[in-house]
């Protein structure tokens, strides 16, 4: 059988991956870019690190606030929220609930084509009119509308960004409400397209709110209308509300489907069903419901009144149950499991480590008290950088090793992936462990120079950084060999019980020759 | 709910999706809408009187006509659909292209009553504007924020609606096969409904 690689359509070569509405396609091409902004928002992270061991030696004042920024921006915007949804989740959600594409192919191929203009617009704004932007990713006002370096063309295209968002979010909800196999009830769907289906509604519900905000930065820019700006009657702090209307919410968009992949990978590398399938299930609906009501903390500094910070406090803790039922609902699954320690399970088993120091310490700044001291210090980078990295990031690399095989049809050296795995563990510890240190010690986040005390957490700080870069291109350079020379690999590698590991590797153009009838749970083992 | 693969095996489109998908984008309009209704509120609090008297400045009478015209656009874009579901293409058109001369009505009356108000030197960051009360200078860039945003809605209600009038004319949209028009159908209703809000916000509450 035709791996969906083969062309089956008139055109050629290029046009005929970026007309395709073949959602394993576009997977792809997803995955190929995500891996590009990637590896150049981490090289730009590498740069700030590398000012941070000498500030001036290596740059200016001015280029380290362009760096912050543009490394978050692209970090966040361009590989993290669409991340795991559009790469993993465009190939995989509809083989695992046994469909042969997506709802609306046509729009899922538009949305790939917005996010490539995002990306372009963006790039752009670097280098036109004004030059990179520096507000921080956060571009909050009344910086934003005073700057002079060119925020109105970048954050435009994070508005073109978040189009492409909302229509992938509705396509994967509509996808699984009306595309399911038949037997595929909702209890028997794989735990990924649950955290699919809850992360599509967060985009659905919290996207636009930041779409008409930075809508409104460019009006307040080119018109001077008022709304954030007081000598016109405006309020600064209602933009940063409104931006983490959004903002926080999206931290859900970026860890609910990461969650989703460790709940497919224990299972499968524990030969044991996943231990409380609804519990899981329903707690990403909880994260992702509850998610939207705790943006202000984010903003316990920023002048809100007592009742409104104990309030998003308590909330914030409430918030933290469902992601600890996850944790130990996983935790149980390894209990009496027959663990295999292969490349993606050591991924995963170090996303549960790393996302719950990222959690815990995110309880720590979610406490009133806590928060005055470390509200703006490299704590709170040490925290983000735990959750986004050691969460999400960790977790698409898990994806990564896991659905390699399936996804180009060869193997790479798990030995390589586990020498690679163990450097970045190690690296990431020493780069992002440093900063809770530092940051509790009273440095703050985003500034270019400090006083000699903190020197010693910076330079562990900044070696862990070269530590963990070898780690990835070690991984990289396995992955990249393996799609050249990699050996064939098995329809089934791991022993996966779910849909996409029953049929070829890569899967066939339409996936399934016939739409498979479901007749138990995913992880029958 | 039921699921149709069924449906898809047999290359026909499926109907609830198509609508699902809708309703969800609409979720989305909802909320891009609901954050400027909410600016509104906030600062219609914060300066109740300031509002007050910027309110007394629009103009009662386009406000009005625009409003009957979008409504009667509405009820002319849910006939045609009604008429190309008994077959009735002809009909259905004719009634499409009357939906596309109201949207440009209203627009029309539009430009008017921003071009007199600029006239008289209001528009945002105006040196006239900027001697008032603040609550007028957001009153005013609210003004035209919300119902700049709806006109650009309308433009593109225009746009899509000529598109469906080309499909129901080259028959790609007919008796059997409507969703497309009926989901902007939905479109230019929820585009309608906007406007129900922003005329008393704007207009009628002084």
């Amino acid at each position: 059988m035709n791996s969906f690689y083969s062309n089956i359509g008139p055109r050629q070569g290029l046009a005929a991956w970026m007309l395709s509405t073949d959602h394993k396609k576009i997977g792809i091409m997803y995955l190929a870019a995500l891996l590009l902004f990637f590896s150049t928002g981490t090289l730009i992270g590498v740069l700030m690190r590398l000012n941070l061991i000498s500030p001036g030696t290596f740059m200016g004042a001015q280029t380290y606030n362009r760096l912050f920024t543009i490394h978050g921006i692209i970090q966040i915007f361009l590989f993290i929220i669409p991340g795991i949804p559009v790469s993993f989740g465009n190939f995989f959600l509809p083989i695992l609930i046994g469909a042969r594409d997506v709802a609306f192919p046509r729009i899922n191929r538009l949305s790939w084509w917005l996010y490539l203009a995002g990306a372009g617009l963006l790039l752009a704004s670097l280098f036109f009119g004004g030059g990179a932007l520096d507000t921080g990713w956060t571009f909050y006002a009344p910086y934003s509308i005073q700057t002079r370096t060119n925020v109105s063309l970048a954050v435009f295209a994070v508005f073109i960004l978040g189009f492409s968002s909302i229509l992938t979010g509705i396509n994967f909800v509509t996808t699984i409400h009306r595309l399911r196999a038949p037997g595929m009830n909702w209890h028997r769907m794989p735990l990924f397209v649950w955290t699919l289906y809850s992360t599509g509604w967060v985009q659905i519900l919290a996207t636009p709110v930041i779409a008409i905000s930075l809508l409104l930065i460019i009006l307040e820019r080119f018109f001077g209308l008022g709304f954030f700006d007081p000598s016109k009657g405006g309020d600064p702090v209602l933009f940063e509300h409104l931006f983490w209307i959004y903002s926080h919410p999206a931290v859900y968009i970026m860890l609910l489907p990461a969650m989703g992949i460790i709940s497919e990978i224990i299972p499968v590398f524990s030969r044991k069903t996943i231990f409380g399938y609804k519990a899981v299930a329903y707690s990403a609906l909880a994260i992702a419901s509850v998610g939207y009501l705790v943006w202000g903390h984010h903003m316990f500094t920023s002048g809100m009144s007592d009742t409104a910070r104990v309030v998003f406090s308590f909330i914030t803790f409430i918030v933290a149950v469902p992601s600890g039922i996850k944790v130990l609902n996983w935790v149980a699954t390894l209990y009496k499991g027959s663990i295999k320690l292969d490349p993606p399970m050591l991924f995963a088993l170090s996303f549960i480590f790393l996302f719950s120091i990222g959690g815990l310490t995110g309880l720590v700044i979610g406490a009133l008290a806590t928060n005055l001291h470390l509200h703006g210090t490299y704590f709170i980078v040490g925290h983000f950088h735990y959750v986004m990295f050691g969460g999400m990031g960790m977790s698409f690399l898990a994806a990564l090793h896991y659905w390699f095989p399936k996804m180009f049809g060869r193997m790479y050296s798990e030995r390589q992936a586990k020498i690679g795995w163990l450097i970045l563990f190690i690296g990431f510890n020493l780069l992002y462990f440093s900063m809770f240190v530092l940051g509790f010690n009273g440095m703050p986040r985003r500034y270019f120079d400090y006083p000699p005390q903190y020197f010693t957490g910076h330079l562990v700080s900044t070696i862990g950084s070269w530590v963990l870069v070898t780690g990835l291109a070690i991984i990289f350079r396995n992955l990249i060999a393996a799609l050249f020379k990699g050996p064939q690999a098995p329809d089934n590698p791991w022993g996966g019980k779910t849909l996409e590991w029953q049929v070829p590797s890569p899967p066939p153009h339409e996936n399934f020759v016939e739409i498979p009838v479901i007749t138990s749970g995913p992880y029958s083992f | 709910m039921e699921t149709i693969n069924d449906k898809a095996e047999e290359g026909r489109s499926d109907y609830k999706g198509a609508k699902l998908g809708m309703w969800f984008f609409l979720i989305t309009e909802i909320l891009f809408f609901g954050v400027m209704f909410m600016l509104y509120s906030v600062n219609r609090s914060k300066y109740p009187h300031a509002f007050h008297i910027a309110a007394l400045e629009e103009n009662l009478v386009i406000g009005s006509v625009n409003t009957i015209i979008l409504i009667t656009s509405s009820f002319t874009m849910a006939l045609s659909i009604t008429a190309i579901r008994r077959g009735n293409k002809m009909l259905s058109s004719w009634l499409q292209l009357a939906t596309i001369v109201m949207a440009c009505l209203f627009l029309i009356n539009k430009y008017f009553e921003w071009s007199a108000k600029i006239r008289l030197g209001i528009y945002p960051a105006s040196p006239a504007l900027l001697q008032k009360d603040k609550g007028e200078v957001l009153f005013y860039s609210l003004y035209y924020v919300m119902t700049g945003i709806h006109g650009f809605h309308v433009l593109v209600g225009i746009g899509v609606i000529s598109t469906m009038l080309f499909f129901t004319l080259k028959e790609k949209i007919n008796s059997e096969s409507f969703v497309k028009l009926e989901n902007t159908g939905l479109y230019w209703h929820f585009v309608d409904i906007v406007w129900i809000y922003l005329f008393p916000l704007f207009y009628l509450v002084t």
